[in-house]
């Protein structure tokens, strides 16, 4: 099997992804015929069971970011990137349960611009509308350039032919209805991924002599390079996590990972990314609404060690990656220009799965980005056509001609992904560009949502100011920061890797803050009327709280459920 | 969306039940990774002596069966007007 591809997909695993995509479309062909009640009950508004939307919950983030991201940065850094999901996504979830999701359920919003539109008005509406549309083109290219080195890695096309096959197939799935089913889908490819990467995970440990072997693996490769690898003690360990945050200091490390990812980065990221609160918004109650990141988040605990845990594995069983973190620039990988550490779990693919096992695992992988790629442009032509140019730039035309508009941003959100996705290119391990871009965006997002949700007081003006200067201070530190920005960044302040991008979120979260609250000071705000059901003192207690959910057992009530979702992370923080 | 005024009407979702769609999906792999690992090439210096075809297919098989039974015994009931039914 001398090919010069990374994976050599036979006859059998073509099959398994056939048969994966023939059952997708034809679940969104249905849906879109509308053939069957059980599509709508799946499909229609406010209509499912929590554990459904639990899973779509969990699955429209288990896309490109998880599985590449994560498993890149634990080939890079090791056990520290846990803290992504045990300090990070699941407190965060935990705090969309049970505090905000009354709002978004009982205010009826469909998307962040139309809550900003209706706490602030026009000016934080359009300043949100526009920065939502740009960073979906952005994140779309992250799915589109992940896409297109799978396909790479299969077929051995240049990057370029592959970018643009994997943007024509993205563009036929979302016209052949494939997004219709999303959340039927998702649930669909969550399974679809545990069980491709379950048996990955599994088959690699085995390979490394199980976690014994693993450790020593880790730790002898750290004393041969003591220059380029961070110390093996600190890879093993998630506290404080110095590898992950480049701080030299472990105190600094560990606010930086509580305040920064923790608080701002990702109670900013899972309380204002619609594509995901979309999810809780067609449950069948306030009860389901609220239990859905609960439920999400008890799986959501258990998935690093299918992605985290390979990324590890890869970078001791896989020659290319040890290489790689030993300072040398192994040829090939999935770009064709050198190995990254995005190519980890390829790698790993490729040195452990018999054909059959393989297409399993690329079904999964192609399922995950190309879900999540048409899930970005999907978002950006509704906020394009409806939000933006149905309020800014043409007004009054027919539905028909809405829907042109959002068929023509449709195509062009495709070409736009295909530049942006070589922008993600430049980066090594794409977790640090992603999290670069939910500093700038989600970090003021937060700011200014959790002020204008509990502070009555809060201004129209402060909204747009204060989202405003907050992603350009986001924009600014990442500009001085040593890497942040890749090659633009100018290195006036000492810091690189995540650490910075941690950094960033934290001073766009703070200047937000101050300037809203300083705006609002002197500007004049909204009568309290207004504010019903969007600002948590106006907001009579009976529109929050499901009336039926005290007669529940215990065990499908809400707040019992996060407690022991918090008591278990707590003790996953502890063993580790 | 039948217009029926009358009680609501309710009907099991039979094979559109998402548990039947991922457990006949899970199956149908189950059957193929099984036969895989047992007239395929087994590449056991990939996967350290272990015939994981075989082993995953299995697993495959009985997760998808458990879907479609948990599908067969509580089947999933589609209101007209949603009410809370026992799935949860």
């Amino acid at each position: 099997m001398a090919s010069d591809t990374i994976i050599s997909a036979a006859p059998v695993d073509y099959l398994i992804v056939l048969l994966y995509f023939a059952v997708v479309l034809g679940i969104g062909a249905l849906a879109r015929r509308q053939v069957s009640d059980s599509i709508d009950f799946f499909l229609s508004g406010r209509s499912l069971p929590a554990w459904v939307t639990g899973l779509a919950f969990i699955s429209a983030n288990l896309g490109a970011v998880e599985i590449m991201g994560m498993s890149a940065s634990g080939a890079q850094f090791g056990l520290p990137t846990v803290h992504y999901f045990w300090v990070g996504a699941i407190p965060a979830m935990l705090f969309l349960g049970v505090v905000m999701m009354p709002f978004y359920y009982g205010s009826k919003v469909r998307s962040v611009p139309e809550f900003m539109r209706r706490r602030f008005g026009t000016g934080a509406h359009l300043v949100n509308a526009i920065s939502f549309a740009v960073a979906q083109l952005l994140i779309a290219g992250i799915n589109l350039f992940l896409l297109g080195t799978i396909i790479r890695a299969m077929l051995g096309w240049n990057l370029y032919v592959a970018l643009i096959v994997a943007a024509v197939i993205v563009l036929s799935y979302i016209t052949l209805g494939g997004l219709s089913a999303a959340i039927y889908n998702e649930v669909l490819q969550f399974f679809v991924i545990v069980a491709s990467l379950l048996p990955l995970t599994l088959l690699g440990l085995h390979r490394v002599g199980g976690w014994d072997g693993l450790t020593d693996g880790i730790t002898k490769a750290a004393e041969a390079n003591p220059d380029t690898i961070p110390p093996a003690d600190q890879q093993l360990n998630s506290w404080p996590g110095l590898p992950l945050t480049g701080f030299d200091s472990e105190l600094w490390s560990v606010v930086g990972i509580v305040f920064g990812l923790g608080f701002v980065l990702s109670f900013g990221y899972w309380t204002t990314n619609f594509v995901e609160v979309q999810r809780a918004l067609a449950s069948d109650s306030i009860s389901s609404a609220r239990k859905t990141p609960i439920i999400g988040s008890f799986p959501k605990m258990f998935i690093p060690f299918i992605t985290i845990l390979p990324g590890m594995i890869a970078a001791v069983l896989v020659t290319q990656i040890s290489d790689l973190k030993a300072g040398e620039t192994p040829p090939g990988g999935a770009s064709g220009e050198g190995v990254s550490y995005n190519d980890s779990l390829l790698y790993l693919m490729r040195e452990v799965l018999p054909n059959g096992l393989l297409g399993l695992a690329i079904a999964g992988l192609l399922a995950a980005f190309m879900a999540g790629m048409a899930a970005n442009i999907s978002a950006f032509n509704t906020v394009l056509s409806y939000d933006l140019w149905q309020q800014y730039v043409v007004k009054d035309r027919s539905d028909g001609y809405y829907l042109t508009v959002g068929r023509v941003a449709t195509v062009a959100a495709t070409a736009i992904a295909i530049f942006t996705a070589t922008l993600a290119s430049n980066f090594s391990n794409i977790m640090d560009y992603l999290q670069v871009l939910f500093g700038f965006f989600n970090a003021p997002l937060f700011a200014t949502f959790i002020l204008g949700m509990f502070w009555k007081r809060m201004t129209p003006t402060a909204g747009w100011v204060g989202l405003v200067a907050g992603t350009v201070s986001a924009v600014a530190i990442a500009f001085l920061s040593e890497d942040a920005f890749g090659s633009w960044s100018t290195g006036v302040i000492p810091l690189g890797g995540q650490g910075a991008a941690f950094v960033a979120a934290g001073v766009a979260f703070a200047v937000d803050i101050v300037l809203s609250i300083v705006v609002s000071l002197v500007t004049k705000p909204k009568a309290d009327s207004e504010l019903r059901g969007l600002v948590y003192s106006e907001t009579p207690r009976a529109d929050l709280v499901d009336p039926k959910e005290a007669s529940y057992p215990w065990y499908r009530r809400t707040l019992p459920l996060a407690g022991i979702s918090l008591v278990l992370v707590v003790i996953l923080n502890i063993i580790f | 969306m039948s217009d029926s005024t009358t009680a609501p009407k309710r009907h099991a979702a039979g094979l559109l039940d998402i548990r039947n769609i991922i457990g006949g999906l899970l199956f149908v792999y189950g059957v193929i990774l099984t036969l895989m690992g047992i007239f395929g090439d087994k590449e056991l210096e990939k996967t350290g002596d272990v015939n994981a075809n075989l082993w995953a297919g299995l697993a495959l098989l009985v997760a998808g069966a458990g879907f479609m039974l948990w599908a067969r015994l509580r089947p999933l009931q589609v209101p007209e007007h949603h009410e809370d039914d026992g799935e949860a």
